[in-house]
């Protein structure tokens, strides 16, 4: 169970979240629309404290944290409840692909090292990387690297998983994969947050559609809702702009 | 000009390299404890510490803007005067000490920098995942800033090296010292430094070598 209660973000005089209310039960799988800076990204990485929100209350599993007055170990606890799959892949450039998966797993999780090889192999087989275990990110290509950025946060079996959108940096032939390995986590009824524009995939994979703009919710409902009787019409002139 | 005395240069050289373990001593000494002390100042300067950033600035300020050999002499000769304690100290320890903190002041400053060019991406991957704020210097940030720094820290170390021939001026009879000695006794000055350039060039391009083989290995991960 995922709760945000008026979480509020603010750079400077501009407030990019402006009291955000949202709860998501275990096993939806939620995706996040809307025009570019409209807090996106910045919701994503406000739960786990990449960015530090202003106010609010940030319910993750059974760990509740007043984002305002949040300790180092709460956030700690959020971020160990989470795993958060970066734009730019955001790979450990000092380890190979199999490192990267059970670097958090000894170090964090203090699972043994056997242990957690076994789930890393198991991880890159199921992602099509067993090959590329023992490769450094710098040798790998994007929707490589980007298999082993959601490999990593798989591993971690977070109550939540956060993906900033994922495909937006890949070159368009990386993009396919990459979508399918996403789908094939949204099949085991993981609990995911998404950000994204591949509008296809949201309204395959969702459970849920949210429509952000000006750093609040719009609008949110099903896909087939959302994607075809838009209420608001924000909502509709933005579908109507990026599916022409 | 006259003809070399060769048959003194060449007995010369098993002479000084006689005390060459105790130059290499003090070097290696003095190398890791100025690693260490540079690495510990390096993060207080990323991580900005209240009132004591100030300090260590001040320490670094003062460590790079003053002759080594002038602080060689302040702690040798200048500190036992008002700490008493220091009396016992021997010039192979103030030599020790001396370029430990000379050279920890320079190491602080490239390794922060090396540390400060890792990619922003690299914190917030070891962050998402749960790391502490030292898991993540210890196992993301240092190793790649490593990479970075590790040329230069080696040239700290071929110059700290070097310098190492100060350490006579305290009394420390090392490769210098005893040089200094053979040339006074045979009145040979251009044979006996000539021969002890020859063995601390020798010993530097040795490790240039060295250097370049541990530049190629840290790069290992980043080329494909």
């Amino acid at each position: 169970m995922i709760r945000l209660t008026g979480l509020t973000k603010r750079f400077g005089a501009n407030t990019v979240l402006d009291g955000i209310d949202l709860s998501i039960a275990e096993g939806d799988r939620v995706v996040v629309i809307g025009p570019s800076g409209t807090g996106k990204s910045t919701l994503l990485r406000c739960i786990n404290f990449l960015d530090r929100p202003e106010a609010g209350v940030i319910r993750v599993g059974d760990l509740e944290v007043d984002a305002g007055r949040a300790t180092r170990a709460q956030v700690l606890g959020l971020r160990r409840r989470t795993a958060f799959v970066f734009q730019n892949y955001a790979l450990f450039a000092n380890k190979t692909a199999r490192q990267n998966i059970t670097e958090a797993l000894i170090t964090v999780q203090k699972r043994p090292r056997a242990e957690a090889e076994a789930r890393a192999d198991a991880i890159l087989a199921e992602t099509g990387l067993t090959e590329k275990a023992d490769s450094y990110p710098a040798a790998l290509s994007g929707g490589q690297q980007q298999r082993v950025g959601i490999g990593r946060a798989m591993a971690l079996e977070a109550d939540l998983m956060l993906f900033d959108e994922p495909t937006s940096a890949l070159d368009p032939e990386w993009v396919g994969e990459v979508l399918d390995l996403m789908r094939r986590v949204a099949e085991r009824r993981q609990t995911m947050l998404i950000v994204t524009h591949e509008m296809q995939f949201a309204r395959e994979i969702a459970d849920r559609v949210i429509f952000m703009e000006g750093g609040r919710i719009v609008e949110e409902g099903p896909p087939a809702q959302i994607f075809e009787a838009a209420r608001d019409p924000r909502t509709r002139a933005f579908l109507r702009r990026v599916t022409g | 000009m006259r003809a070399l005395d060769l048959d003194f240069m060449i007995g010369l050289v098993p002479i000084l390299l006689g005390y060459l373990p105790l130059t290499l001593f003090m070097a290696a000494v003095a190398m890791v404890c100025a690693l260490i002390l540079g690495c510990l100042l390096a993060m207080e300067r990323v991580a900005r510490i209240p009132v004591l950033d100030l300090f260590v600035k001040l320490y670094i300020s003062f460590f790079r803007g003053t002759p080594l050999l002038v602080q060689l002499f302040l702690f040798y000769y200048g500190l036992p005067q008002v700490m008493p304690f220091l009396t016992g100290m021997t010039g192979v320890q103030a030599a020790i000490i001396g370029l430990t903190l000379h050279f920890s002041a320079y190491m602080a400053e490239s390794i922060r920098a090396a540390i400060v060019g890792v990619d922003r991406s690299q914190w917030e991957a070891g962050e998402a995942v749960g790391m502490t704020r030292n898991q993540l210097m210890g196992r993301i940030i240092l190793p790649q800033a490593a990479r970075v720094a590790a040329p230069t820290l080696v040239n700290y170390f071929i110059d700290m090296i070097k310098s190492t021939s100060l350490a006579f001026t305290l009394g420390v009879t090392e490769m210098m010292g005893a040089t200094q000695k053979e040339a006074a006794s045979a009145f040979l000055y251009f044979e006996a430094f000539i021969v002890v350039a020859v063995i601390y060039w020798i010993i530097v391009e040795a490790l240039s070598f060295v250097q370049r083989r541990i530049e190629v290995s840290l790069n290992k991960a980043f080329t494909r």
